[in-house]
């Protein structure tokens, strides 16, 4: 009987796990790291600050105007700013600079995010629930603005918060993301990156201009990135110690597990990825003798698993599931 | 040895990496006393035991030696003890909960009376809680520090003091990272966690066990090198071996990281672990307290050694032929990967050794400590050039400065940002540093 409900609890997380928008927004901030690092190769570990700033950026210009679409504008728009300030001083220089400017600015934004003297508009480190911004959003849904909706196990309401039309929107917009990265990428323009990547002189030579092309990479990537945090706070609260870099980290993992450089890699790392950490949860949390661990430590062992896995990942396959080793993202 | 699968000398590094962290949690110490509470002339805190600490003071902040203070435990039982000739009392507790500490008035000197005479304060195991007391007045003999508010130039000062500590410390770390650059072309995003590694050892050391600071020190750079040596030889080489890019191996570095991160939170928890244990007022021409002049002695002293030894030893200039070019220092006969192993060595060294002069000046040690600095360790290296050692020492100095001195002007918690701006600003205008050269940038 314990086995049966072990399995029954398992499989239950797994559907929700699948289904959960946190899920989507992974997928969509991965698509972008992939347009970054997989196809042009920059090398970008603050993903998630692309993501704090749009979830930012969209919740306190809702916060004040209550105007969703306007939340969402402001969003990208800081995004990009974001990406060229960034951008702007490292694209010339050699992969490293990028990496420690990016891993420094995603802090900083988490710093700033938490400090006190903005409180009254950030909400410093108690954050933005989402009471304050996500109505506008529940406003544009089809369904009862009230109410809970029940399919099999999972029981979700209509239209407020973590709603079924959020995870209606949400995933049609993975797909749509799934779409544009597909298109991007077949195009000249996709073509030009994956060139950058492979020899960056040998594109230049050919006349293009490599230091536009990677800043275009990294506004767009980052865009993914914006888009990605808004999906994300509108089924929780902003909060900036939730998007740091451990977030950056399991975006990595997720993208070289199901394969760098390939359209479908994010959206499979990212579903392996969670259906593994659920596993992980649920099995270390079920069958460990009890008393040996206590709640806080089944995610602390589980996250140590995640970071050796990335390491095993990155050391021997680091072309991921789908990814071809002829086209490595890695270069030297 | 070469036809031993590689896969698992990676995952037997891995182990030994986690079980040099696993440290922590083989010193769990037995609880000695039946009462709660023990009064004594210091206080040792571990697994079992809390240290509930102060110092009464006068309005000079001169101790107050001889008065008399009760401590309550939330059980009822209760300790009282005298302040030694520092004015510092130490009470060894073993149970947590909210502590009553009461000063008694009629034990104070003629002169003084007490601000507050009663306090309750939180009492965690494994972790010291002060309870201090300010009196009113002052006692015989007390020494005036000035009063009233201090002035601008004063603060300024005492930011360009606590800076220049700050920089010493970042440098200990920055050269060991520009180091291995140097020689290896890596960007080592786990060398923060050598520093924490450096801080929780400290405590383990010095608090758990009881082991006087400067035998601490040793021990932890001996460790911390140890940990180096193992990552070489067990993780770094064998890669560098199976030819994998630099940027593979860049993320090898921050799994390891992400992974020791969560070893430190699963052993130690989220606290801040204090290496200090006795409180300390400042003083002197920089307005610091003692240990941070003796940290600030420490680091400069171990800076010289490691600038001496770059400048004028074999190894040191075998460690400059591999970092400015590898192959030509093969072929003239340098065992290069000897080398790189050495640097390792030193380099996580002097992490931990900044580990524990950090914890020791800063309040102390928590899971995040490294990881905190390591955004400053990096603006200082490229700062000054990366790959260039001199220059790690210049731009640590300058983060250093410069993040206090920002603090008179924005929140102290926004003093790692100045770090950023700096970068983004030397990348803007010279991206090679201060003392890098120009051919280096790609």
């Amino acid at each position: 009987m314990d086995i049966g409900f072990y399995f029954n609890h398992l499989f239950t997380d797994f559907g929700s796990t699948i289904l959960s928008v946190i899920t989507a927004s992974y997928i969509i901030a991965a698509i972008g790291l992939n347009i970054h690092f997989g196809f042009t190769g920059l090398l970008n570990i603050g993903q998630a600050g692309f993501m704090l700033i749009g979830a930012y950026g969209f919740a306190i210009t809702v916060k004040y105007t209550q105007n969703f679409w306007l939340g969402v504008v402001v969003a990208l728009v800081a995004a990009v700013l974001f990406a060229l300030a960034l951008g702007l001083p490292t694209l010339k220089l050699r992969g490293d600079y990028l990496a420690i400017v990016t891993i420094a600015a995603a802090e900083i934004l988490r710093l700033i995010g938490d400090n006190q003297l903005l409180a009254p508009i950030t909400g410093g480190t108690f954050g933005i629930p989402g009471s304050v911004f996500a109505k506008p959003f529940a406003a544009l849904s089809p369904f009862p603005q009230t109410g809970l909706f029940q399919i099999g196990p999972y029981n979700y309401p209509f239209s407020e918060g973590d709603s079924w039309w959020l995870r209606i929107v949400a995933w049609s917009l993975v797909a749509i993301c799934v779409g544009i990265s597909f298109l991007l990428v077949r195009s000249p323009w996709g073509r030009v990156l994956r060139g950058i990547r492979e020899d960056e002189d040998a594109v230049r030579s050919l006349g293009k201009n490599v230091t536009m092309y990677k800043t275009q990479s990294l506004v767009i990537g980052g865009l993914f990135g914006a888009l990605a945090g808004i999906v994300n706070v509108l089924a929780t609260s902003v909060s900036a110690d939730s998007m740091g870099r451990t977030l950056t980290f399991e975006l990595y993992t997720c993208l070289l597990l199901g394969g760098a450089a390939t359209v479908f890699g994010p959206v499979l790392g990212t579903f392996l990825y969670w259906v593994m950490l659920v596993f992980l949860r649920d099995t270390i949390g079920f069958w460990s003798p009890p008393g040996l661990l206590s709640q806080q430590q089944i995610p602390q062992i589980t996250w140590i698993l995640v970071g050796i896995g990335l390491m095993l990942l990155v050391i021997f396959r680091p072309q991921g599931i789908l990814g071809n080793k002829k086209e490595l993202a890695f270069g030297d | 040895m070469h036809h031993v699968s590689g896969r698992w000398r990676h995952l037997a590094a891995a182990a030994l990496v986690v079980a040099a962290g696993a440290l922590g949690l083989l010193v769990a110490q037995p609880a000695t006393a039946d009462s709660p509470i023990t009064s004594g002339s210091n206080c040792v805190a571990n697994e079992t035991t809390g240290c509930l600490q102060g110092k009464v003071v006068d309005d000079n902040r001169n101790p107050v030696p001889g008065a008399k203070v009760t401590v309550t435990a939330p059980s009822g039982a209760s300790d009282d003890a005298t302040t030694g000739k520092d004015g510092t009392f130490f009470f060894a507790v073993t149970e947590e909960g909210a502590f009553k500490v009461d000063l008694d008035p009629s034990s104070l000197p003629d002169g003084v009376t007490p601000k507050v005479a009663s306090l309750t304060v939180q009492v965690q195991l494994s972790n010291i809680t002060p309870a201090g007391f300010a009196l009113n007045g002052h006692i015989k003999g007390s020494v005036s520090h000035g009063t009233g508010p201090v002035p601008f130039y004063q603060l300024v000062w005492q930011q360009f003091s606590q800076g220049l500590l700050l920089g010493l410390l970042l440098a200990l770390a920055a050269i060991g990272l520009s180091l291995i650059y140097g020689t290896t072309g890596l960007s080592n995003f786990a060398h923060s966690e050598q520093i924490t590694l450096g801080g929780f050892l400290a405590y383990v050391f010095a608090v758990q066990l009881g082991v006087p600071l400067v035998l601490t020190a040793v021990i932890v750079i001996a460790l911390t090198s140890l940990s180096g040596y193992l990552q070489d030889k067990l993780i770094w080489g064998p890669l560098r071996k199976r030819g994998l890019g630099l940027t593979q191996l860049m993320v090898v570095t921050i799994g390891l990281s992400l992974a020791l991160e969560y070893v430190f939170q699963l052993i130690f928890g989220a606290r801040v672990y204090p290496v200090a244990t006795d409180l300390e007022l400042n003083t002197g021409p920089l307005n610091i307290t003692p240990a941070a002049y003796w940290s600030m002695l420490v680091s400069i002293v171990v800076l010289a050694l490691v600038g001496f030894a770059l400048l004028f030893t074999r190894f040191g200039r075998a460690t400059r032929a591999v970092a400015d070019n590898r192959a030509l220092a093969a072929a003239s006969g340098i065992d290069v990967e000897r080398i790189i192993r050495i640097v390792w060595i030193v380099a996580t060294g002097l992490a931990g050794l900044s580990g524990v002069l950090y914890a020791l000046v800063n309040g102390g040690v928590y899971w995040l400590t490294g990881a905190q600095l390591l955004l400053l360790v990096f603006a200082a290296v490229t700062l000054g050039g990366i790959g260039t050692a001199f220059g790690a020492l210049v731009g640590s100095l300058i983060i250093g400065v410069v993040a206090n001195m920002s603090t008179l002007f924005i929140p102290q918690d926004l003093k790692y940002a100045t770090g950023l701006v700096i970068l983004i600003v030397v990348l803007l205008v010279r991206p090679q540093g201060i003392l890098g050269r120009r051919e280096r940038v790609g």
